[in-house]
């Protein structure tokens, strides 16, 4: 996903420890994301979604399926 | 609310301006808000609603659900699982909503309304919403939602208040409100659910919404079923069926093809955004804030990086040059005042008690009240803007790097304040190794203590003088010290985080704010509480310490030959001449020696130490610790006794030493152990008696004095 792209989640592809977390704080499957900032070396990235922005790690990030 | 021990309860998300709408209710009328910054505990406060009525309410953490995931959260969850079991059941729980953000702020507040506890939900920053061009309708949701009332609220422009006090004040006592709220959940779920929601029914005693939804919710996160083991309401074989049904339960919807992780938040929202106009729901994922819009700047990552640095420097800058006008006003009126004493009391031991004792030593200390009262200053507006949470965001990776965790950043920075409110806001640090290390690390950041050690010296010792046009020398040094505590802080937590077994698996979700501008009356009551603590603290630890210290160094007047004293022959003077062959090495003489033993109740106390040593060898009006310093000339040599690479060595001392013991009682109680704050006071004490060495031999060597 590039800086500006918008993207809808899918599925989260493992059972993660956070993947709980991730969908209370809103990103349920069906939620549209805007990508807001990448970081240099894998650093955390920056989202929207719904009406608000979150940072989350660049690895984390990877277990979220878009389409 | 005849009872007297109703109260309401005030919880939200992070961020949904709850603190905000607990200051406006209580006014000053706050206890355990000592710590200013991000709120770290339960505060309690009283809030007027009438002329005639007032009531008790309890601020909690921020929470965004019921299933922990830091420290803070789980102040929440706990509190809440003994609502569940009839144990200080509130009078009301007071929901705080952003407005903006509603659909994930109602997650939270659906899991309240569960409770069957009356709910009154507050729709806060309506003036964002107005501005957006929407609306929201507040008596539908409170139809939809089943809470007692709906109020809709901007706390930062003082909106709302009077309505929100007039319908805590009329709420009635029948909690009769019933939700329209359904989940949605296929038939095959909810027969797999049915088992644990029965056993909650039977054994518990909850009533239906609740059963249902802590089922989800034991299913969606398995280790919440611990809580059923500690709070004993369950007899141990109840609980091994609970468990029985509840691994039952959710092998069978894994087998329904449904992740039993994702449970509860898929069916909640799936129940919350069906009754949500969809505009309300989500923004325009294309809309730009305005905050973005900063952000491209602010947290770009190279840009955002120095703009940090600068901010830095600029604060402790600040710190030296716009503190020093207060400070002489605050110098002069202890000077008249301990001389207006002089004139008219008579000499003895009372007056030197007074004068020598705590004039000195408490009025040695309130001079820094400027410079500690600027640095929180900067640091609340860097936290009310928002700006901190960029500032985590921007450093996760780096901190990551050392040990350390994106949200340690705030602690630490909290830590130049003061280790304690710094240590008890790593608690919302999920991960307990990266939480541990951020602990341990945290007292070498330099505090608002160690600054009138560092002003003292470097105002004595070191010359003001401009170097290379714009950068005065002496906060130069003062801007080192601190960098000196910060970099070591760093490394150390790369080194010690190296030998500290992970427990947990760690990660980084922080929500970025929208940008906001600082409330000038949050930001003052809090520098108010501040400087009240610090009046208070030097008002007591110091006066104490002082008067010990007086009677230390003053008795006894006379000696074994039966002539009176020098101060050399005194306790305080035998106790400082016996550790001198210790401290030599780095250069400290015995007034030093006393200042480090004292050092122990706080480290600002080597200032009033040295003041009243000072003033019990001299005369009888209040002698200035400066100038004393500068003009101490040592008999033996007949040279000062103190030289700037004297200074250099006792500041390096000071930015490493383990001196406070407020700071080891707090690290034991937040990690439950000895073990840390001694493991602490070894570490640091090591690198104070090294660092002071190698400043001090260095220096001799390189042909300094």
């Amino acid at each position: 996903m590039v800086v500006g792209e918008i993207a809808i989640i899918r599925q989260f592809s493992n059972d993660i420890r956070l993947k709980a977390r991730f969908m209370e704080m809103g990103m349920t499957i069906g939620t549209e994301v805007r990508m807001i900032k990448k970081n240099p070396f894998k650093g955390p990235i920056e989202i929207k979604i719904r009406s608000f922005y979150v940072a989350i790690r660049y690895e984390d990030a990877n277990w979220i399926l878009i389409d | 609310m005849d009872n007297k021990n109703s109260y309401f309860a005030l919880m939200g998300n992070p961020n949904s301006g709850k603190t905000a709408i607990f200051n406006l209710l209580t006014g000053m009328d706050q206890k355990v808000s000592n710590y200013p910054g991000i709120t770290v505990e339960k505060k309690k406060g009283i809030a007027n609603i009438s002329s005639t009525k007032s009531i008790k309410i309890m601020d909690f953490p921020g929470a965004y659900s019921m299933l922990p995931e830091s420290l803070d959260e789980s102040i929440v969850a706990n509190q809440i699982y003994d609502w569940m079991h009839n144990t200080n059941i509130p009078r009301a729980i007071i929901s705080v909503v952003d407005a903006t953000n509603l659909s994930r702020n109602l997650y939270f507040t659906t899991q309240l309304i569960e409770l069957n506890i009356p709910v009154i939900l507050v729709l806060n920053m309506m003036d964002r919403v107005k501005i957006r061009k929407k609306n929201i309708d507040s008596d539908r949701l409170k139809k939809v939602l089943g809470v007692a009332a709906v109020v809709p609220m901007s706390a930062r422009k003082k909106k709302g208040i009077e309505e929100l006090k007039s319908v805590i004040n009329s709420l009635d006592d029948k909690n009769n409100f019933t939700s329209e709220l359904n989940w949605d959940i296929p038939v095959q779920i909810q027969e797999n659910l049915k088992p644990v929601k029965d056993f909650f029914q039977n054994y518990c005693g909850y009533n239906e919404n609740l059963a249902l939804g802590q089922s989800i919710r034991l299913i969606t996160k398995h280790s919440s079923i611990k809580y059923y083991e500690d709070i004993n309401i369950l007899s141990k074989k109840d609980y091994a069926k609970l468990k029985d049904v509840c691994n039952d339960a959710t092998r069978k919807i894994r087998e329904n093809g449904i992740s039993p992780s994702a449970l509860e938040a898929t069916f909640r929202y799936d129940m919350i955004d069906k009754v949500l106009d969809k505009n309300i729901i989500q923004e325009n994922i294309q809309l730009v804030s305005h905050s973005e819009k900063v952000d491209m700047l602010l947290t770009h990552p190279y840009f955002g990086i120095m703009f940090f640095i600068s901010m830095l420097y600029i604060i402790f800058q600040s710190i030296f040059t716009f503190a020093t006008i207060p400070m002489d006003w605050i110098n002069s009126l202890i000077g008249s005042f301990g001389n207006y004493l002089v004139g008219i009391l008579p000499g003895g031991i009372l007056r030197s008690l007074l004068i020598d004792g705590v004039i000195a030593g408490v009025g040695s200390v309130l001079i820094f009240l400027p410079q500690i009262l600027i640095l929180m200053f900067f640091l609340l507006i860097l936290e009310d803007s928002g700006y901190m949470a960029r500032v985590a965001f921007m450093m996760d990776k780096i901190m990551n790097k050392m040990g350390l965790h994106g949200k340690s950043v705030l602690p630490l920075m909290s830590g130049y304040a003061c280790a304690i409110p710094g240590i008890m806001s790593t608690r919302t640090i999920d991960n307990w190794k990266e939480r541990l290390v951020t602990i341990l690390v945290l007292p070498l950041i330099s505090c608002a203590a160690r600054l009138p050690v560092y002003a003292l010296m470097i105002s004595a010792f070191v010359p003001s003088k401009k170097i290379m046009g714009i950068f005065n020398l002496q906060g130069l040094v003062m801007v080192f010290m601190y960098f000196l505590g910060t970099i070591t802080a760093i490394l150390i937590a790369a080194l010690i985080s190296r030998f500290i077994k992970e427990k947990d698996f760690t990660s980084f979700i922080m929500e970025l704010p929208p940008y906001r501008m600082p409330l000038a009356r949050t930001v003052f009551h809090q520098l108010f509480m501040r400087g009240k603590i610090f009046i208070i603290d030097a008002g007591k630890i110091i006066m104490a310490i002082s008067i010990l210290l007086w009677f230390l160094a003053s008795f006894p007047t006379i000696n074994s030959n039966g002539n009176p004293t020098t101060i050399h022959e005194s306790y305080a003077g035998k106790i400082g001449h016996a550790i001198e062959p210790i401290i030599a090495p780095l250069g400290f003489d015995w007034k030093i020696g006393v200042g480090l033993i004292t050092s122990f109740a706080a480290r600002e106390v080597m200032v009033s130490t040295l003041a009243t040593l000072y003033n019990i060898e001299g005369e009888d009006e209040i002698i200035g610790i400066k100038e004393a310093m500068q003009n101490d000339i040592n008999p033996l040599t007949g040279l000062p006794r103190y030289t700037p690479l004297i200074a250099i060595s006792i500041m390096v001392f000071y930015v490493y030493a383990a001196q406070c013991m407020a700071t080891f009682a707090i690290v034991k109680s937040e990690t439950n152990s000895w073990k840390w704050p001694i493991y602490m006071i070894v570490y640091m004490t090591s690198l104070a008696y090294l660092g002071s060495f190698m400043v001090y031999q260095g220096g001799l060597l390189l042909g300094y004095s």
